[in-house]
């Protein structure tokens, strides 16, 4: 399947982005554990790995913005929201188990991983009610 | 409700591929196929634009869903 040129910058977008995160998370992760970062700066430092992740969310927007065949655009938003949906719905259950000491703690960041999965099960729903997954996003 | 049209007896009439089409429109191939098999409703600039190809009224390309339900009764 071939890629329109908005999806194409936006798989670009993402893997430049998936580079920064890596960097990013190691630095901060390295700086941490050998106790190299300022108490100044602890809050921003921590913060750093979020931010690519952060540019993800912005690139898909961007990426819906771009996209100039409107049935691929559609694709994507259904994605979107199956994805907001499976990881706003997982993260209020687990709250209410977690608030009930029923589960261990998970860290919020967890939630932004949920929704990369969820765009995999609204690729899935994609397939299943309208045979195509989407771009390949 | 999705509309019913008759892009596929155009495109046949013309001896154009779901590939041609798409070209044409200047979309991805999956879009001619989603609206051909009815999966999907082009929208208003979309439809005209196929209707502008064919050089036809938009309502000889797309079946009006109103209309098409008073026959069925």
């Amino acid at each position: 399947m071939a890629f329109s040129p908005a999806a194409k910058r936006y798989n670009w977008r993402v893997v430049w982005l998936s580079l920064i995160y890596a960097c990013l998370l190691i630095a901060a992760a390295y700086g941490f554990k050998h106790e190299l970062v300022p108490n100044a700066f602890a809050y921003i430092v921590a913060v750093l790995p979020a931010l690519p992740i952060i540019g993800i969310f912005a690139a898909i927007g961007r990426y819906l913005v771009e996209e100039q065949d409107e049935y691929v655009r559609m694709l994507m938003v259904r994605q979107t929201l199956w994805a907001s949906g499976f990881a706003l719905s997982l993260a209020t259950a687990w709250g209410f188990l977690e608030s009930f000491d029923l589960v261990g703690h998970w860290d919020g960041y967890w939630v932004a991983v949920a929704w990369f999965f969820g765009l995999g099960i609204g690729a899935l729903a994609n397939k299943l009610t309208l045979g195509e997954t989407g771009s390949g996003c | 409700m999705l509309m019913e049209n008759h892009l596929r007896v155009l495109r046949a009439t013309r001896a154009w591929s779901q590939q041609d089409l798409a070209q044409r429109l200047e979309v991805s191939r999956q879009s001619v196929n989603a609206i051909e098999t009815g999966k999907y409703d082009p929208s208003l600039p979309l439809a005209f634009r196929i209707a502008e190809l064919f050089e036809l009224p938009i309502e000889e390309v797309f079946v009006s869903p109103a209309r098409h339900s008073s026959k069925a009764i």
